[in-house]
């Protein structure tokens, strides 16, 4: 089962200089909300900035990761 | 001979070109299957936007098929005009920014509130269901 540290550690080391933030938004390790920052989403629209954190977890999502909420921008 | 894979393949496409304002979702906007899906609904409403909906559940096919179409992993998804919006979380910025009445092009109703609703109420729109389009 994923957890929110692991969740993090892999944002933050896929996409370069990210900072998330991850909380399991109802204890059952399969729901999730991030928050990421990150300095190349300023080139981006909303939707690619979505599908770059998705891209991270590619079939995870919708498998183990039941759900991920996405909350990103380009400047803290 | 085209595989039933194929054949729903094209069956979102055209529903996606004949539909201005599409979402694929869990459930039906009556009766949402998931919080995400309800959420959408919900804001669509607010704005009082026909829409045409698609429940995702009869068949895992739609969604893999969906989902390969639209490079978006997750449901519900809005189409406007045959482009993707996004899913529930850009639904509800862009409802919250007034981001979402401009790209409908409507003007958000005196009533509708400032955050993005929560409760769905029971919509005015038909639901379109997949199965029609391949029988």
């Amino acid at each position: 089962m994923p957890t929110t540290d692991e969740l993090k550690l892999r944002i933050e080391t896929t996409i370069p200089g990210a900072q998330a933030e991850v909380v399991d938004l109802n204890g059952g390790g399969d729901h999730f909300r991030a928050t990421v920052i990150a300095p190349e989403f300023a080139e981006l629209s909303r939707i690619e900035q979505h599908r770059r954190v998705y891209a991270v977890f590619g079939p995870e999502i919708g498998g183990p990761i039941h759900a991920l909420s996405l909350v990103t921008r380009a400047e803290s | 001979m085209s595989t039933p894979e194929q054949q729903i393949n094209e069956a979102i496409q055209g529903a996606i070109a004949d539909n201005e304002v599409i979402l694929f979702m869990k459930g039906t906007p009556e009766a949402p299957r998931c919080g995400f899906s309800a959420r959408s609904v919900a804001a669509l409403e607010a704005l009082g936007t026909p829409f045409a909906a698609v429940d995702i559940l009869p068949d895992p096919r739609i969604r893999q098929q969906l989902s390969a179409l639209s490079n978006w992993p997750t449901i519900p998804q809005l189409f406007v005009r045959g482009e993707l919006v996004g899913g529930c979380d850009i639904i509800t910025e862009m409802y919250e920014s007034g981001e979402l009445a401009e790209t409908l092009g409507v003007q958000p109703p005196g009533d509708a509130p400032d955050a993005a609703p929560v409760a769905s109420e029971a919509g005015a729109a038909a639901p379109l269901t997949i199965e029609n389009k391949l029988s």
